[in-house]
């Protein structure tokens, strides 16, 4: 690891102040450690945040939810008034990593987290993302890579929180030198590699994210999130979704009214299913209808050479996802089975 | 073991020259043998199940026959660690955790290429970097490196960071070669070689190493053949033949703790702390390459985290961390990182093996083939066929393993070296057997399988998961299928015959046992106490445990599974010298001779009047001198043919496991619900640290089924999840309900006459979850791990199948 400065800042204006060229901002410090002890970062010196008090609170109101970026995951899992309104948030953060991290690991860490790819991650691997020649995922070892947008970099985007937030069309409030707030929506906010090669989201140097902002979603509308791991302790999904689900009717002849769907671990960043939404739309949620919607979106996919069993899978967790949203149920699917 | 591939056979007729006698002829275990006695009773075959005795021929030195556990207080009780507080207070000091005044930290330069000759190396950078004291190489300019990770040598500096950092400033000019990372590529005749000469590799005492006098062609060697009678005969007998191929995946050891070394290299006297599984083995390799004399290297092992076969010896890294020590004459400690450790410190080899067994309508087997071509990286030891050849009677029997060589670091014996592999293969085919001739898995094996134990624990384990309320496959409605499958092991039951002790009581009344022998996880130091404290009447938490330390009696390696066996008959027989010695001086105070008295409950009496006590302390304090020592090591197995330094003893030991799976159809994801793992040992010691080998054993086994898995880039050669966030092991979610079952079982076979546990319990997890899965779901998936991937295809490939 190299050698570093570390300064502690005690409001957003100082911590800006402080992040000069070279620096890297600290929440959690559980990637970012990471990426220091990889080689992957490389910061002269550290900014401290995670003192900054008022950056750490969870608030509803008539607006909706305001995520602070140093809440932790752990306290977003056990959240009563984001359990019960913004169900599939609450479920995402407590499916996130493992108990010790959650405590640590920040809102704002979570969606600012560099991918996990193992060639990005690797020193010996010199990729495209890093400014290399190739991403070695697509000839190479690619079972956990991108089944969509996957031909310049092959990574998923690594953030659980993002995928429902996305889908409940989440923004975030980023601050810059002399208290400048600008505020992005999320899906616009993480960007592809045909955008930037090199990053994963649009921060502009010397800004922070200072707030997560979630409208209160439409009465009715109810959410859910699934993560597919191969372990169920400390594993990364290889396949994730979040749904928003607005209802007609009731039973077997109810319908779709309104529907966000959100793939996570498929694609560079989250990646909304339009296809799947736009085909159930108005439509009862029969599984025959749930399957033939999630096959519109599949259609689109482009697996590599060993990701292809990605396809049944999400096909299958979408039909599940949707379902559970619209019957509100508050346990992740398959588990109580 | 030191060949793994060994028939296993004759465990079939334990003991030729039982005689059963009766029960009340056992002598009772608490006062001294009378001399002379050179024939004892021992309890003989399964407590609950079939129970005589049998008389043995014994040395003089032995002492009387125990009972079972039942008539014994200490032995066979649940006894907690007596290192417990100081493994969870963190006040055990393990290698990682010494640290001697200063002591200077190392980094290893490996290799970043697959396969490559050195043309230089330039270290001068590095010489010159903060804090650095000595740079030591093992590879010169010229020579070739055949792997990534490959060790190459070691910087040692002030810190660790300055170790890590000046390990970077090494420049190393390469000629690449082209490489191999697949053994269906390195078997293809224009193939790039790794090696041109024929490669002799000696196995370690965990076992491993490439089979010797065998032929060597392109990166392929082998056949390590066996033969036994006629299998084109057998096979032509046939009712039925099933026919396979099955696969296994390199699977890494993953220690808590790494392996590694502190190193204090001082004229007259070489110390190092070693993470080792035979202190003994540090010391023979680092005394052989620095041309030192044994009794110059002393090796310390207190407590040891984890090494599941890869501990043995110096290795590298120990004699990197000797050099560098040597040169900087101060203390170096070497941990090697987590990614050195999937690289370079060992892995169970893959396999791929072609599977043929024939048998009669009743079951009879009448053909088993096996051919196995498995890779232990640039390392031999992929043999697998063991298990086909030992488990079951068959008359026509042909096994043939070849190790193919890759670029990748090499083998290392890991828990049951080959038996997870051949038995995960073997005990599905016996399955599918059993469902061509319409039997009962069970009952096909209680036909084919001669071992008494086995059909006893087949039928405690099938009574615990209600084997028959088992369904058909896909009986449940819903997603998720439910389904129970079994499978069994077979393991060897030897010993070390470097497995010394000594007991010294002290006139304060205080006893310690003495032996160089390590504890890694098993917990033979609370086996050792116990054994102690029984032949004394104590309690094992009265007795002080000094081992892992050359200074000591030699001890045992932690190998094959063999350190109970050879220990704590060792641990009893020196207590039991010692107690003559203290006898000869206290009985005169009690007016009895010797062997009038007992020892029991703190208390030293005669056994006629027990009103004539003394405390074990006042009696102590009799002594005439400080301590009196009583010694002892460990001879042939009672009854045994004179054989060699590490020879198997007759009879082997094993288990069989029951398991229950949910599978999830739409996701592919295999839940493992609850396992019952039923084991015999011989005589059980310690029930809770039995216990705890089992739990760990089927963990490890249901990681290796499900998860596990060794990645090796196809264009680069790098292992990509050299980390444990990739390398994917089971977590605590993913553990299912484990019941265990400690089958009693006695052999009359030395004076504790314990057995082995460590091994066995991981064989046949991986076999028994496959045959869950397929009464589950009605696919036979036939590679591990069977991860969500695996499972989505293979059901996809029988909607295939059921529409065409």
């Amino acid at each position: 690891m190299n050698r570093f400065e570390y300064a502690d800042a005690a409001t957003v204006e100082e911590a800006i102040q402080l992040t000069v060229k070279g620096s890297a901002v600290k929440a959690g410090g559980v990637d970012l450690l990471d990426l220091m002890k990889e080689r992957l970062a490389t910061p002269a010196r550290l900014v401290n945040i995670r003192n900054i008090k008022g950056l750490d609170e969870i608030r509803i109101d008539g607006d909706g939810l305001t995520i602070g970026p140093l809440v932790t995951l752990a306290q977003i899992a056990a959240h009563e008034g984001i359990k019960q309104k913004f169900t599939a948030v609450a479920q995402a953060a407590g499916k996130a990593a493992t108990p010790q991290i959650r405590n640590m690991a920040t809102a704002g860490g979570n969606l600012l987290q560099r991918p996990r790819c193992w060639y990005f991650r690797n020193e010996l691997t010199h990729c495209r993302k890093k400014g290399g020649e190739k991403c070695f995922a697509q000839e190479g070892e690619n079972q956990y890579h991108a089944i969509f947008n996957n031909e310049l970099c092959a990574i998923v985007h690594p953030s659980a929180l993002a995928t429902p937030l996305i889908a409940m069309v989440a923004t975030v409030e980023l601050t810059g030198a002399k208290n400048e707030k600008r505020s992005v929506r999320l899906e616009e906010f993480l960007i592809l590699p045909s955008e930037d090669l090199h990053r994963e989201n649009a921060l502009r140097e010397g800004e922070i994210l200072t707030a997560i902002k979630v409208p209160n979603l439409a009465a009715g509308a109810r959410s859910y999130y699934i993560k597919q791991g191969e372990k169920e302790s400390y594993d990364w999904p290889i396949a994730e979704m979040a749904a928003v689900v607005e209802t007609e009717g009731t039973g077997e002849s109810a319908t779709c009214k309104s529907l966000s769907l959100v793939l996570g671990a498929a694609a560079p960043v989250p990646h909304r299913a339009k296809e799947t939404e736009a085909k159930l739309k108005g439509q009862p949620l029969t599984r025959d209808n749930l399957l033939a919607a999630a096959d519109a979106e599949l259609a689109t996919a482009k697996p590599l050479a060993q990701n292809a069993y990605k396809i049944p899978l999400f096909r299958n967790l979408i039909a599940r996802t949707i379902l559970a949203a619209a019957k509100n149920e508050t346990t992740q699917a398959g588990e109580a089975q | 073991m030191a060949n793994p591939t060994t028939d296993l056979s004759g465990a079939k007729s334990p003991e030729p020259q039982k005689k059963p006698v009766p029960e009340a002829a056992t002598p009772n275990n608490t006062g001294v043998k009378e001399k002379g006695g050179e024939r004892e009773a021992y309890p003989f075959g399964i407590v609950g199940a079939k129970l005589e005795t049998v008389e043995r021929n014994v040395g003089k030195d032995e002492p009387p026959a125990w009972g079972t556990n039942e008539k014994l207080a200490v032995v066979g009780k649940p006894t907690p660690r007596v290192d417990g507080r100081a493994k969870v207070t963190g006040a055990a000091k393990y290698t990682a955790d010494v640290k001697l005044p200063g002591m200077l930290y190392a980094r290893m330069i490996t290799s970043s290429e697959p396969h490559a000759t050195i043309k230089s190396i330039d270290t001068s950078v590095a010489e010159k970097a903060r804090g650095v004291k000595a740079v030591h190489l093992l590879v010169k300019d010229g020579e070739k490196v055949r792997f990534v990770g490959q060790p190459i040598g070691a910087i040692a500096a002030a810190t660790q960071a300055d170790a890590d950092d000046a390990a970077r400033l090494v420049k190393i000019k390469y000629d690449t070669m082209d490489f191999v990372t697949s053994v269906d590529r390195a078997r293809e005749p224009e193939a790039p070689l790794i090696y041109k000469e024929n490669v002799q590799q000696k196995g370690s005492a965990g076992g491993g190493g490439a089979a010797s006098g065998v032929e060597q062609k392109g990166n392929v060697r082998g056949p390590s053949k066996d033969v036994r009678g006629d299998v084109e005969k057998g096979l032509k007998e046939a009712d039925a033949v099933i026919e396979a191929k099955y696969s296994t995946q390199v699977q890494t050891h993953c220690p808590l703790e790494t392996h590694g070394l502190v190193v204090d290299y001082k004229p007259g006297e070489v110390t190092v702390y070693a993470s080792t599984q035979g202190t003994g083995s540090v010391r023979n390799e680092i005394a052989e390459v620095f041309g030192l004399k044994q009794s110059q290297v002393r090796v310390i092992t207190e407590y040891m985290g984890g090494g599941f076969g890869a501990k043995f010896g110096a290795q590298p890294w120990g004699v990197l961390a000797a050099h560098l020590s040597k040169k900087a004459k101060a203390p170096v400690r070497l941990m090697i990182d987590r990614r050195e450790e999937h690289l370079a410190a060992g892995n169970r080899p893959s396999s791929n093996q072609q599977v043929k067994i024939g048998a009669k309508k009743d079951g009879t087997l009448t053909a088993i083939q096996f051919i196995n071509y498995g890779t232990g990286g640039v390392g031999g030891g992929a043999g697998a066929t063991g298990p086909a050849r030992g488990m079951y009677k068959c008359d026509n029997v042909l096994t043939e393993d070849y190790d193919v060589f890759i670029n990748a670091g090499p083998a290392a014996a890991f828990r049951a070296p080959g038996h997870p592999q051949g038995v995960f293969s073997l005990e599905q085919a016996i399955d599918e057997l059993a469902e061509k001739l319409n039997m009962d898995p069970l009952a096909l094996r209680d036909k084919i399988d001669a071992h008494d134990a086995r059909r006893e624990e087949r039928r405690i384990g099938a009574d615990k998961i209600n084997w028959s309320a088992r369904k058909p496959a896909n009986s449940d409605a819903g997603p998720v299928k439910r389904g129970v499958g079994v499978a069994q092991a077979l393991w060897f039951r030897g010993h070390d015959r470097n497995s010394q002790c000594d007991v010294r009581i002290s006139k304060d009344g205080s006893v310690e046992v003495l032996s160089a022998v390590q504890d890694i996880g098993g917990g033979i130091r609370t086996a050792l106490a116990q054994c102690v404290a029984e032949e004394l009447g104590l309690k094992a938490s009265d007795v002080i445990t000094k081992i892992g330390d050359t200074h000591y009696p030699p001890g045992a390696s932690s190998g094959g599974s063999m350190t109970t066996n050879s220990m704590t008959p060792v641990a009893r027989n020196a207590a039991f010298h010692a107690k003559e010695k203290l006898l000869e001086q206290v009985a005169p105070a009690l007016n009895a001779k010797a062997e009038e008295i007992a020892f029991a409950d703190g208390k030293v009496f005669v056994k006629s009047d027990p009103n004539r006590s003394l405390s074990f302390k006042a009696a102590c304090a009799k002594l005439n001198s400080d301590a009196i020592t009583g010694h002892a090591n460990r001879g042939e197995d009672y009854d045994a043919a004179v054989g060699g330094g590490r020879r198997r003893g007759s009879g082997g030991a094993g288990g069989v496991q029951f398991v229950q799976v949910a599978v999830d159809t739409e996701t592919g994801k295999i839940k493992v619900e609850k396992v019952v793992a039923v084991h015999d040992c011989g005589r059980p010691i310690n029930p809770l640290t039995l216990e705890s080998q089992i739990n760990g054993g089927v963990i490890q086994g249901i990681s290796y089924a499900l998860y596990e898995n060794r990645i090796l880039d196809r264009q680069t050669g790098i292992q990509v999840n050299a980390n444990l966030e990739q390398y994917k092991i089971l977590g605590t979610m993913d553990c299912p309900e484990i019941e265990t079952v400690i089958l009693e079982q006695y052999w009359g076979k030395s004076s504790s006459d314990a057995g082995p546990i460590g091994e066995p319990a991981t064989i046949p997890t991986s076999a028994a979850i496959a045959n869950a899965v397929y009464n589950a779901i009605g696919v036979r998936i036939r590679e591990i791990p069977m991860t969500p991937a695996v499972v989505l295809k293979a059901l996809a490939d029988q909607k295939k199948v059921a529409s065409t």
